[in-house]
């Protein structure tokens, strides 16, 4: 199965700050290790919200709502998209990730019967 | 330095490689049951600097091993996805449709004769890898083929073994990235696993390549399917057999509707395999690029070459492809004797019921001409 992780990092991402090369190293030495189980199919990091544009649609009316957005917590810094077999699997993966702080999200893709 | 390294190394690897194939149980065990070998080989390592190194290497040598060529086909698969896959018996007799009984005696007959055999877990160099390496990518692709076009039962794809055959390549490229073929394996499954949401229709009938909503295809795997071939055509000095499948397969990716398909490369490409890895079927799938490249008759010469080959005897492809080739020159009365013959070969009960159906409308068209 195929699950999206999705990375909400409170504060962090949305100051845009560079993470320290100390994070960077650590982080990438868990993402090669992810890479080399073949868990990884794809990764992206995400402009803090201060880039970014909502859309409300309302019947026929469209609402542009520019960022920043106010509700932090919630706001989704950055993804994967893993193959693993199971939730617990990726769960398993995630626990052993170098994070110190925020909410991870693992959340299963929607494909057809079986897959 | 712990009193006993050679232990502690094995304790250390094992959990590294735990984390590397995820299922605690599995390596223990096969480190246990297959692997005594290494824990003598490694009694004498510098632990430091040895662990990384020997991680891979350790990975690398189980697939080795588990798909030794002194093994059967049936034993390397189900070896390969007890040990490396972290399949249970029975998922892996639920893949393959046969009782748990077989698989487990599969299993333990083929740990008897890698001992009886004294297989060394190693890492073959050399020219033996290359013989080695043939072994395990044709274990893996055939269990890939088996979850894309089950060869029995009543599902026409078995996703899950795509997905085990798939991991497994991915694992294998990241731990022999210089291998060529490896990539090219890869490629040739990610690109044709893009087109498994599209295989199926609304009531999960078979929709063959041509007629397939190409919009369904999965991009993402095309695109990792092409970076994919991409390695394995810069890292070749001539692509080998997968490599070139996968070129294949990569013509259809590229073409945003089945009309648009380059035949005459696909041709070409197939003339290059039938060189490389000649096989019946092989010149069978050429007859069906060189029909849509150069019309029905150049591809029903081939075919008709075909039907005396004895290993397609039995082969429900074949009367398939020839029934098509007919049924497009308007012999619908030979045609549909070829779909009821295809239909009366396949084991798999969608597939018959899809062969079953082309014989049909060939009949129809047989009484309206």
């Amino acid at each position: 199965m195929r699950v999206l992780v999705l990375a909400k990092e409170d504060h962090q991402s949305e100051a845009a700050k560079p993470p320290t090369p100390e994070t960077m190293a650590e982080f990438q030495k868990f993402n090669e290790e992810l890479v080399k189980a073949g868990v990884v199919l794809g990764d992206g990091r995400l402009y803090p919200s201060s880039q970014a544009k909502r859309l409300r649609f309302d019947g026929k009316k469209r609402t542009v709502i520019d960022g920043p957005f106010a509700e932090t917590k919630e706001l989704v810094a950055g993804y994967w998209l893993w193959q693993v077999r199971s939730i617990d699997e990726a769960l398993e993966w995630l626990k052993r990730a170098p994070f110190n702080a925020g909410t991870y999200e693992i959340r299963q893709i929607f494909e057809f019967e079986g897959m | 330095m712990p009193e006993k390294p050679g232990a502690w190394l094995m304790g250390t690897a094992k959990h590294r490689a735990i984390d590397l194939i995820r299922r605690r149980q599995t390596l223990e065990r096969k480190h246990e049951e297959i692997g005594r070998d290494i824990e003598r080989a490694q009694e004498s390592t510098d632990p430091d600097a040895a662990i990384d190194e020997h991680i891979g290497d350790d990975l690398l040598g189980l697939i080795f091993m588990a798909c030794h060529p002194v093994l059967s086909k049936d034993a390397r698969v189900a070896l390969t996805l007890r040990v490396l896959g972290g399949l249970t018996t029975e998922e892996i007799a639920r893949g393959f449709l046969v009782p748990v009984a077989t698989i487990a005696q599969r299993i333990v007959r083929a740990k008897r004769t890698l001992t009886e055999a004294h297989i060394r877990f190693e890492v073959p160099r050399g020219a033996e890898r290359e013989a080695r390496l043939a072994s395990v990518l044709e274990v893996i692709y055939l269990i890939f083929n088996e979850g894309y076009s089950a060869t029995a039962g009543e599902d026409w794809v078995r996703p899950a073994l795509c997905e085990d055959a798939l991991r497994l390549g991915r694992i294998l490229a990241e731990l022999a990235p210089t291998e060529p073929e490896v990539h090219g394996l890869v490629a040739l499954m990610e690109i044709q696993a893009s087109r498994l949401r599209a295989r199926l229709g609304p009531s999960g009938e078979p929709v063959l390549l041509l007629d397939q909503d190409r919009s369904r295809w999965d991009r993402l795997l095309i695109r990792r399917g092409l970076g994919a071939l991409d390695r394995a055509e810069r890292l070749a000095k001539a692509m080998g057999p997968y490599a070139l499948q996968a070129a294949i397969a990569a013509c259809h990716a590229r073409s945003a509707t089945a009309a648009e398909t380059d035949w005459p490369r696909i041709v070409a490409l197939y003339d290059a395999v039938a060189e490389l890895a000649p096989s019946p079927v092989i010149e069978l799938n050429r007859a069906v690029a060189v029909g849509m490249a150069f019309g029905p008759a150049a591809g029903l010469d081939l075919v008709d070459a075909l039907v005396s080959a004895p290993s397609l005897k039995a082969y429900h492809l074949l009367p398939a492809v020839r029934g098509d080739l007919l049924r497009k020159l308007g012999r619908s009365a030979e045609a549909r004797a070829e779909f009821e013959r295809a239909a009366s070969l396949t084991e798999n009960v969608v597939e018959r019921k899809l062969l079953q159906r082309r014989a049909a409308e060939c009949g129809a068209e047989e009484m309206a001409g």
